[in-house]
């Protein structure tokens, strides 16, 4: 049959192009193209190792329909920052988007001393951290961002000991602290609040920080069309509070209009599939007293002033 | 405006180093403090302070970011560069095989000093031996002047079309950086003559959004580094070439593969790298004295190794003596290795001896080299250590 | 294919890579439904949602992996996501 091009095409107008190697129903190439797209054809882009770098760039295909560098696992941050000092000595910095985006290992762990020191030196650039709460291009281990009780296979479930004991490594607040002027949380389930944090992000001079939650159905172990319902119920239970910070004040939270308990968030994901079990139900109470912390930390509900 | 060569003054290595990569006029630089190398990168940053220097000086918090930073600098189409030593350059060791392998034409000074553990920081080449796999150029210095006169060298050598490969220039840390010698410093203008503007090969650039970074599969990795041998292969004319151009400009012969120091007519030669070619001229006029036909091949330029020369120098010799400041553990000195390697596959019938000296920092005076030469047994004895002190060592050693 | 220095590769070549051949069930657009809403096309991953010529949300099945996330979003239950026999 004949292929028509259809008037609104994405093939025309995405920077981000299908025919990239993600699962089927990835949260982070969806990330990835809401985050490209906003940003504009003006945009440089540094990626650390990962599934986006992976699924995106096997030789001769590329994704990107702009210019692009990955290096190495831990050094985007820095390189990224080479990459801006390059366009100041240039007088294009005005000019030209720089972002540096990667997952987990790169942001939080492996490549936290570079992103440290990018945010502290003051570079022009925005950092972008998909959050799959894993390393998941090597097959699912425990990361800083792992949430407490998810089980991955170096934090998996045995009869001692019930999945990852440890809680998320709180970048934002981390980005914060290092006087980061515009740090924000956000889940692909908003593609329009995202869109609208990135643009804004773009617009401020200095390093910010964008962490997005990208669900991962090989990683979480849900059905691949859940993807964008369970970050959706990520936030409305009260697990991942998707937050403005500016120039270290809270300037605003997105409210949970109806709050769901943890249970539904949790249940479909095979990765907490422990937890509904005699023996994780103190685990299952500890994750809903974590959201329920998160709730109140940042007024979630609209019980406290912005 | 008159080209010319800056009147000779005395000052310490590093402020020399550092006042000609200032006039390679880098666009960023990026470097990480690490001892003996610190004094160049102070200077540099004294020189953008005083607005002497149009450049981005990016203070990274560790040597793996230098040089990743360097990296995303040359990607980004500018002329960068870097400083590092022992530790250091150890750091950043997955990171220079990327540089090479992105063809970023980068250079980079290594202030040449032991590793740990134990700490020492005074000199040896065990840092330069290290990176001898990655695809970087490396090139010795004898003296300040030739550390000075390599820095231009380095730039237009790898930004060479034909190589497109990163440069290490390797100056023995403390002996030649922090040591007060008489230089000459190419004025601004002769420099800018030598070495135009950087032209880059490519570059991340909006109005061409090439990816670059890929994954390569079995089917092709193969071909990707035997393209990267080539380049080093081509790069042993532009080396050549590059040295004549300079040497036309300055009247200095302080670049190419290797040099010949009494070496025509000679029985025995003797060869290393760096500073220590000074001892070794000196060893060899002491051997000459007491009737000993001895020479000295200088190799200036470890990578790409210059097996060719090495051999069409050292053919008409009887015995070859190898001096290394670098060590494989478990193996032996790499340079005498490599040495061997190149003159018996030439079927270069010399002996050669191969000793291993001045690790940690240990002098070598002329006095030793002579004594290698002339009673060998002991050192060979010792797995060619030269001077080993005894009372170090234990039962089983 | 020679390798360039860097060993580039072109911008948007993904699109050589059908990855259509993955799946084993397609969304199936019904028009009438269809209110061009635009939430599928935000959501799809690849993307390959496209806009037909009638004004319609449709996929090009040269993409599709057949993840559903589309049918799921669709507040109009326009989508269904129908099993492929070959």
């Amino acid at each position: 049959m004949p292929k028509v091009i259809a008037p609104r095409d994405p093939k025309e107008w995405s920077l981000f192009t299908a025919g990239h190697t993600a699962c089927a129903g990835c949260g982070q190439s969806l990330g990835a193209r809401l985050v490209l797209n906003a940003a504009g054809p003006r945009t440089i882009l540094v990626n650390a190792t990962g599934c986006l770098e992976v699924f995106t760039t096997r030789y001769p295909s590329s994704a990107w329909r702009v210019p692009w560098l990955h290096s190495l696992f831990e050094n985007a941050s820095a390189v990224g920052s080479g990459v801006e000092a390059a366009l100041k000595a240039l007088g294009k910095a005005d000019d030209v988007h720089v972002i540096v985006q990667g997952g987990d290992g790169g942001t939080a762990d492996i490549g936290f001393g570079s992103l440290s020191g990018m945010f502290e030196r003051g570079h022009n650039i925005l950092y972008v951290c998909y959050d799959n709460e894993a390393y998941m291009n090597t097959g699912i281990q425990r990361s800083g961002l792992t949430p407490f009780g998810a089980s991955t296979t170096t934090s998996p479930v045995g009869s001692e000991v019930l999945g990852n004991t440890t809680g998320k490594k709180d970048l934002p607040a981390i980005a914060v602290a290092h006087g980061v002027p515009y740090v924000a949380t956000t889940t692909v389930a908003y593609p329009k609040d995202l869109e609208k944090k990135v643009k804004k992000a773009l617009s401020i001079k200095g390093p910010k920080y964008i962490q997005i939650l990208v669900p991962c159905p090989l990683g979480w172990g849900h059905d691949t069309s859940l993807t964008i319902r369970l970050a959706r119920l990520a936030v409305q239970s009260g697990i991942f509070p998707v937050i403005e910070v500016e120039n270290g004040k809270l300037t605003s939270v997105m409210r949970i209009a109806r709050k769901v308990p943890v249970d539904e968030y949790l249940k479909p994901q095979a990765r907490f599939r422990h937890l509904f079990t005699p023996a994780g139900r103190e685990e299952l109470e500890r994750v809903q007293a974590l959201a329920d912390a998160n709730i109140e930390r940042f007024g979630l509900l609209g019980s406290k002033a912005g | 405006m008159a080209r010319t060569l800056e009147k000779t003054q005395v000052m310490e290595g590093s402020r020399a180093i550092a006042a000609s990569v200032q006039r390679c006029r880098p666009q960023v630089i990026a470097a990480y403090p690490i001892t003996p190398q610190t004094h160049i990168v102070e200077h540099l940053a004294q020189a953008v302070a005083n607005g002497e220097l149009k450049a981005e000086y990016v203070k990274v918090e560790s040597e793996h970011s230098a040089m990743s930073a360097v990296l995303g600098a040359e990607a980004t189409g500018v002329r960068a560069y870097t400083a590092s030593s022992s530790q250091g350059v150890l750091l950043m060791h997955e990171v220079l095989y990327n540089v090479a392998a992105l063809r970023l034409p980068l250079v980079m000074t290594v202030a040449n000093r032991a590793i740990s553990q134990p700490i020492n920081i005074w000199n040896d080449h065990q840092d330069a031996m290290s990176a001898r796999d990655t695809g970087f150029i490396q090139i010795f210095a004898e003296d300040n002047q030739e550390a000075c006169d390599l820095q231009y060298q380095a730039y237009k050598i790898a930004e060479h079309k034909d190589v497109l490969l990163p440069v290490m220039v390797c100056v023995d840390g403390y002996v030649l950086t922090h040591s007060y010698e008489p230089v000459s410093l190419l004025d601004q203008d002769l420099a800018d003559q030598f070495l135009p503007p950087y032209e880059p090969s490519w570059a991340l650039d909006v109005d061409r959004p090439v990816t670059y970074g890929v994954m390569l599969g079995p089917g092709e990795y193969l071909e990707h580094k035997y393209v990267l041998q080539q380049a080093q292969k081509r790069a042993l004319g532009v080396i050549e070439d590059v040295a004549r151009e300079f040497g036309t400009l300055t009247g200095r012969a302080h670049g190419g593969l290797v040099e010949e120091y009494r070496l025509d007519d000679a029985d025995v030669a003797l060869v290393g790298l760096g500073s220590l070619v000074s001892a070794l001229r000196e060893a060899a006029d002491q051997l000459r004295a007491q009737g000993i036909k001895a020479g000295v091949l200088k190799i200036r330029t470890f990578r790409p190794f210059p097996a060719e020369k090495i051999v069409a120098a050292l053919g008409g010799v009887k015995r070859v003596v190898v001096i290394d400041k670098g060590y494989s553990l478990g193996s032996g000195g790499i340079l005498g290795m490599e040495v061997t390697a190149a003159l018996a596959s030439a079927g270069v019938p010399a002996v050669v001896d191969r000793f291993v000296g001045g690790l940690g920092g240990r002098p070598i005076p002329a006095s030793t080299v002579v004594r290698a030469v002339v009673s060998p047994e002991l050192p060979r004895r010792q797995d060619g250590f030269l001077d080993l002190k005894p009372e170090y060592l234990g039962e089983g050693d | 294919m020679k390798f360039y220095p860097g060993v580039p590769a072109m911008p948007g070549t993904s699109l050589d890579n059908h990855t259509g051949n993955w799946r084993t069930q397609k969304p199936v657009f019904d028009h009438a439904k269809c209110t061009a809403c635009e939430l599928c096309e935000q959501y799809c991953p690849e993307p390959c949602i496209i806009v037909a010529d009638d004004g319609k949300f449709d996929v090009d099945l040269d993409y599709c992996k057949g993840c559903g996330i589309c049918a799921e979003v669709c507040p109009f239950d326009a989508i269904k996501m129908v099993l492929e026999l070959k």
